[in-house]
């Protein structure tokens, strides 16, 4: 046991003394959330938008009224027929249509209900989300107050269609997406980086002399990224929460229990990599290209796996953080137990058992 | 007497597959010598450093390190050497004192025995001043000076060098040697692979292997006398063209 808590030691002193390991380790991550945060869901203004109104009544010109001296959209177009929608979004400058029905203010005065259909432009998926968002919160803005005074209470429903781009969900898709790469990047792509580093340097021979055993080596190595991934994950839970609103819904012991599960699983492929990795640059080389990139593209975190084409959908089932992504939504946003998601945990128990059992494989092979 | 051997090896085989690196080697080494292991790349000096470590098990054969067998007592053999690469193996970003620390812990060394032998060793190479200086700074023909330090600062039974002198100067050298003399008067016993034909000669017993065997083992002057060479760099010449004509 003395033994390995210095060897640990070792491997924190490593990691303190270089820079550029702990610009990694702890501005990369901040400065990406805050960067996905603020570019992606950038707060909007001046939206182009273009208004089908078939009804052109009192109340149908007092919500595009509202809408449109919001601040936040811009009126570009009146549309006089329907199949000017689908022209209007091809030009591309206008990025929402509001189509108001025939008898709009007598089917929401006699009737109590009337209906506003909000098309977007989800080429731009997070964009749209939100001026799809910032429009319903004026038109329910607009029926609160209409309905202060009033005992049987009105309401307007709105149908949202994003053009497109049917099957996009959720603004909050970053604060995830964000803490799966970066734990990805920690875990991963830094321990078989450290792990490379030994082999380059030769020092790796004289541990595997020494009387530590191998198990032990890797462990050692492993133990303080464990630490530094976990505490990125309550960095960026922190952040997700008090500067995005991002919501937790569910239990926190949970989310971190799931958020230690992923970064262990990282942390085996990671151990995989280094096994076939002789140097850093390989190392570094296959962490990009196999983690980062897939991470990035294929997890559903940028680009929504529905609309991938269906090769791509399949290889979408080996990425591993595309079951954290859901996991983590899943109790964020939703507030659900392991009840809904145990699926999910079980895949990435059993990849990282996979990944385990294939390094001790290779590293015997390698010892031959 | 005969001093007793602190290395026997009989019949060792290493097969990978149907290539034979190491065939049937024998040999033995005794308590306290310095025993050359020379032979060309690829001659299978690597595996057969292995296989003594307890990093690697023989296809076949008997043998033993410092008493205890290769097959089951990896372990036990593990502490009772120490290693040496040509890469000198410290950590660039730790200080002289925090990797002989750190090599030391691994052995299980205790902190009052470590500090004890450090200013040993820091007197002895007469660099106390660098004691909180990164490896990174340090000279080459320092580091390998002070790599080997740390190969022995267990004081292990046997310290086995593989080529320990690439790359450094002639002077550097010579004064490597000069320490592992000073290891083997202590009575650890040295064995060594080299490039260098001249650091052969300095040697007690020399081994040469050619093809996974061991084509010569003796003395250098023996050697140089059965091949009617001049230097050791001649005895090799005249092995290896035996070999390939």
């Amino acid at each position: 046991m003395h033994r390995f808590l210095g060897f640990v030691k070792k491997e924190f002193f490593h990691i303190f003394r270089d820079g550029r390991t702990m610009l990694v380790l702890f501005g990369i991550p901040v400065v990406q959330l805050l960067i996905f945060g603020y570019v992606v869901t950038n707060e909007i203004k001046d939206i182009k938008i273009a208004i089908f109104d078939q009804s052109k009544d009192e109340v149908t010109i007092e919500i595009s009224n509202k809408i449109i001296s919001s601040g936040y959209f811009k009126l570009e177009k009146n549309l006089d027929n329907i199949s000017n929608i689908e022209e209007i979004f091809r030009e591309g400058y206008v990025k929402e249509v509001i189509v108001f029905e025939p008898d709009f203010a007598r089917k929401f005065e006699r009737e109590g209900i009337a209906a506003i259909q909000i098309l977007a432009d989800a080429s731009d998926a997070n964009t749209a989300n939100l001026i799809v968002n910032y429009t319903n919160a004026i038109i329910m803005d607009y029926v609160k107050k209409v309905n202060g005074s009033n005992q049987m209470p009105m309401k307007i429903e709105p149908e949202v269609r994003m053009i497109y781009n049917e099957g996009m969900k959720g603004v909050y898709m970053f604060v995830p997406g964000t803490m799966a790469l970066i734990l990805m990047l920690v875990s991963a792509m830094m321990t078989s980086i450290s792990i490379a580093r030994e082999k380059e340097m030769g020092t790796m021979e004289v541990l595997l002399v020494s009387p530590l055993k191998p198990f032990q080596i890797v462990t050692g190595k492993v133990i303080p990224y464990v630490v530094f991934a976990f505490i990125n994950a309550v960095t960026i839970i922190v952040i997700g929460h008090f500067v995005f609103g991002m919501p937790i819904k569910g239990s926190v012991l949970f989310l971190l229990a799931e958020s230690f599960l992923f970064i262990s699983m990282a942390l085996s492929l990671g151990i995989l990599i280094s096994t076939m990795a002789k140097s850093q640059q390989v190392a570094m080389f296959i962490s990009v290209f196999v983690l980062m990139l897939p991470t990035l593209l294929l997890s559903g975190f940028i680009f929504p796996i529905e609309n991938m084409p269906v090769i791509l959908q399949w290889l979408s089932y080996i990425m591993p953080p595309k079951y954290f992504i859901i996991i983590i939504k899943n109790i964020m946003l939703k507030g659900t137990g392991i009840a809904f998601v145990w699926k999910e945990t079980l895949i990435l128990f059993g990849m990282m058992l996979f990944f385990i059992a294939v390094s001790v494989k290779k590293f015997k092979i390698r010892l031959e | 007497m005969e001093k007793q051997p602190i290395i026997v090896v009989e019949n060792l085989v290493k097969k990978f597959g149907n290539f034979v690196a190491n065939d049937n080697l024998t040999f033995r080494v005794k308590k306290g010598e310095i025993f050359g292991f020379l032979g060309a790349n690829g001659a299978g000096k690597t595996t057969a450093i292995k296989i003594l470590c307890g990093l690697s098990s023989p296809t076949s054969g008997k043998v033993t390190v410092a008493g205890f067998d290769v097959y089951r007592e990896t372990n036990k053999i593990k502490q009772n050497i120490g290693y040496m690469s040509q890469k000198f193996s410290l950590y660039e970003n730790l200080t002289v004192k925090e990797n002989i620390r750190f090599y030391a812990g691994i052995y299980g060394l205790n902190k009052k025995v470590i500090d004890e032998r450090m200013e040993e060793l820091l007197s002895g190479l007469n660099i106390q001043e660098l004691k909180n200086t990164l490896i990174a700074s340090l000279p080459l023909g320092w580091k390998q000076k002070l790599a080997f330090s740390i190969a022995i600062f267990h004081k292990p039974k046997i310290v086995f060098l593989d080529e320990p002198t690439g790359g450094v100067d002639p002077i550097a050298r010579r004064q490597f040697w000069d320490m592992i003399y000073d290891a083997a008067r202590n009575g650890i016993t040295v064995f060594v692979t080299t490039h260098y034909m001249d650091e052969a000669e300095y040697c007690d017993r020399v081994s040469i292997m050619v093809d996974g065997r061991i084509e010569a083992l003796d003395t250098p002057a023996a050697l140089k006398k059965a091949f009617a060479a001049e230097n050791m760099d001649g005895v090799f010449l005249k092995l290896a063209r035996k070999k390939s004509n």
